[in-house]
């Protein structure tokens, strides 16, 4: 996994709630087996105004000139302003896939849902919450300024850019240290065998039912 | 002892290691797998060189993109048309194949919806960890289990390692005290839930669902509410083991047999909430207030009884939700104040991991027996959840009920509950749909979904709009 420490990019505000995955990435295009590729497909629906195909060329495709992602002024955004319930609905982890594939690493909401958030740490996206109060502010930064851009370090726990100052953000510490070092949880996991066996030893004579072979 | 919820025990139960920062090792009893979410784990498996943990606890079907005619199915995955779907669904074949998981492919009698089969076949049971690349796993805790949907690095983590890194939810109780009126379901009762704890009302937390109702409730039934656990923002949804559990889950393929099964029975007794337990929320609601519920927006929590009218974004005070309210009268081609039942339909779809289930297609055949589909309606579909649903709602004559009311008879899958395969909605087609999700798009670009239960899936499709299934007949 690509590790996260500093990110310093062009902010784009999406200002609507409980922004579901099936929003951020339309069902025909999880028929991929592969992880990539995603990124020209992120907010399909709002983003053009026709119906998306699997493997269509995208670059020839109308745009919807009024999404927010299309507006020159938060072209290359790197970071998503988001409102509540950020990710909400289905598990696909084609979700974090797509932002990481279009260029959006960061994605600062009042709050996420629980699967989407977890899944963005599988994939060194940082999903940041902060209070409404903050988010309101960040939002009004991006309409004041264009091109409004943020610097998000992940190791000091810090937004700087706004106008309001520096804002301190906190991360679970285990996640925060395998995105930081991007580290492979299944590795991390491994190193943890013998108690994996210890516990499947425990377990077969307390509930043997669990293991028909 | 301290007082423990169902949720701590499962939890505690299944606690393998916690670390020092506090981020727990929890062990995986069952893993299902289905063909959207699972190819990308396995080729992360094999470029690692890596073997799954134990092979014995993963079982597969493919359900999300098969086809759902009887002439697409007929040759196997040589006929499905659409050449992506094929590439997913064959790729899970090879993928079992070769990593020796057991697999029930499309013609197998036994495929069907993954948390149909689960429960079906005694592959999920009480007390254990179930986990799935779809968000709507929490199906399976209507059994007394822990079951929560995850992401494919999760379903790569689960292959190697048979468990998950994971930091313990918080405790929330949802009570359904009283009895349901006559014609009120399962679904009603969670789209209710949804209604007052709203989409998010859940997030962090593993939800509970007891009282009366549910200790009332069949284990069918019980599979509904703990399915949309999700639509509230809980991973996680789950019932209490009871007497009801135990024979539902007794006899199955996969269930114990002779001393196991005794041995299982008396642990089982366990699986509930002590008397005195703290909840870190509980939300009451009387089970005799609630209403067939319908969806008139964009997200589940956007529910009403079924004789409201729909909402005026110029009532609400919250900015951000009156404009999600004008936001979603728009993509629905609503208007302020227009009654429910004035909404009128194209399509009705009766399926999906919620509401495919052979009582759920007993509710339906019941209301639509003698009648005939709207002629305004350009389509009605049931899917049966499994091949055993359908090889059982067939063996009761149900198919015949169907199609003679003029409904199609499908094979079963996910179908257009998320439209992957070929059935879906056109743009701006109203559907009413026993499904879970009413999201923008969900079951075809620019189609409407309006969610409801079976009954009244049934009834809007003889009338063409939405009508109070408890006076239909009348």
């Amino acid at each position: 996994m690509q590790a996260f420490t500093q990110l310093t990019g062009i902010t784009a505000p999406l200002d609507r709630a409980n922004v579901d995955t099936d929003m951020i990435i339309p069902k025909q295009f999880l028929k991929s087996i592969k992880r990539s590729g995603f990124g020209p497909n992120l907010f399909d629906e709002l983003r053009y105004l026709d119906e998306g195909q699997p493997d269509q060329d995208s670059s020839k495709r109308p745009i919807n000139p009024n999404f927010v992602l299309n507006f020159p002024r938060y072209k290359g955004a790197k970071i998503l302003l988001a409102r509540d319930n950020f990710g909400c609905g289905s598990s696909r982890e084609h979700a974090p896939w797509a932002l990481l594939d279009f260029g959006i690493s960061c994605i600062i909401a009042p709050s996420f849902a629980d699967i989407f958030y977890n899944n963005c740490f599988k994939n060194g996206v940082l999903p940041i919450t902060l209070l409404n109060e903050q988010i309101d502010q960040l939002f009004a930064d991006t309409q004041a300024t264009s091109g409004f851009e943020l610097t998000v370090d992940l190791k000091d726990g810090v937004i700087s850019g706004s106008s309001a100052g520096d804002i301190a953000f906190s991360i679970d510490s285990f996640r925060r240290h395998c995105l930081l070092n991007g580290l492979d949880d299944i590795g991390l996991t491994l190193e943890q065998t013998s108690s994996i066996q210890r516990y499947e030893q425990k377990r077969r004579q307390q509930a043997p039912w669990l293991f028909a072979d | 002892m301290a007082s423990k919820t169902l949720y701590d025990k499962l939890w505690d139960a299944h606690l393998v290691k916690q670390q020092d920062d506090g981020s727990c090792l929890i062990y995986i009893d069952r893993h299902l797998l289905h063909e959207v979410t699972s190819p990308q784990a396995f080729e992360g498996l094999r470029i690692a060189g890596r073997k799954p943990w134990r092979i014995d606890t993963n079982l597969a079907t493919p359900d999300h993109n098969v086809p759902t005619t009887f002439n697409e199915r007929a040759i196997g995955v040589d006929g499905i048309e659409d050449p992506v779907s094929k590439i997913q669904v064959v790729t899970l074949g090879d993928n079992c194949d070769e990593f020796g998981i057991t697999e029930f492919k499309m013609q197998d009698e036994r495929q069907g919806i993954v948390h149909v089969v689960g429960p079906e076949q005694g592959a999920t049971l009480p007390g254990m960890t179930v986990v799935c690349g779809d968000s709507h796993t929490a199906t399976h805790g209507a059994m007394g289990a822990l079951a929560h949907g995850i992401g494919t690095s999760e379903v790569e983590h689960v292959l190697a390692t048979q468990c998950l890194i994971q930091k313990k939810s918080q405790n929330m109780l949802v009570r359904v005290d009283g009895d349901l009126g006559e014609g009120i379901t399962s679904k009603d009762v969670v789209l209710a839930i949804i209604g007052v704890i709203g989409t998010a009302g859940g997030t962090g937390y593993a939800i509970e669902f007891g009282g009366k109702v549910f200790e009332d409730m069949t284990m069918e039934g019980r599979m509904t509410v703990c399915n949309m656990a999700i639509e509230a923002g809980a991973r996680v949804g789950m019932v209490a083991v009871d007497q009801t559990t135990i024979d539902y889950v007794e006899g199955r393929p996969f269930s114990p047999k002779g001393e196991n099964w005794d041995l299982a029975v008396a642990a089982w007794q366990d699986l509930h909430s002590d008397a005195d337990a703290e909840f870190d929320h509980v939300v009451v609601l009387d089970g005799a207030a609630i209403a067939p519920q319908v969806t008139w927006g964009t997200s589940p929590e956007m529910v009403l009884p079924v004789f409201a009218n729909v909402p005026n974004p110029a009532k609400e005070k919250d900015d951000v939700k009156a404009s999600g309210i004008t936001r979603a009268l728009e993509y629905m081609g609503l208007v302020a104040d227009q009654a429910i039942t004035d909404i009128h339909l194209d399509r009705v779809f009766i399926g999906s991991c919620t509401n495919s289930r052979i009582e759920d297609l007993r509710a339906a055949a019941a209301v639509v027996e003698g009648h005939q589909v709207a002629k305004t309606l350009k389509q009605a579909l049931v899917v049966p959840g499994s091949g055993l649903v359908k090889a059982q709602a067939e063996a009761e004559g149900l198919h015949t009920i169907f199609t003679d009311a003029g409904l199609e008879w499908r094979e079963p899958g996910c179908s257009m509950c998320l439209a992957m395969n070929a059935d879906k909605l056109g743009a701006g087609e109203h559907c009413a749909s026993t499904s879970n999700r009413n999201f923008e798009g969900r079951q075809g670009f620019g189609g409407r979904t309006h969610l409801v239960s079976p009954a009244m899936a049934a009834a809007a499709a003889i009338a063409g709009h939405f009508v109070d299934v408890r006076t239909f007949n009348l």
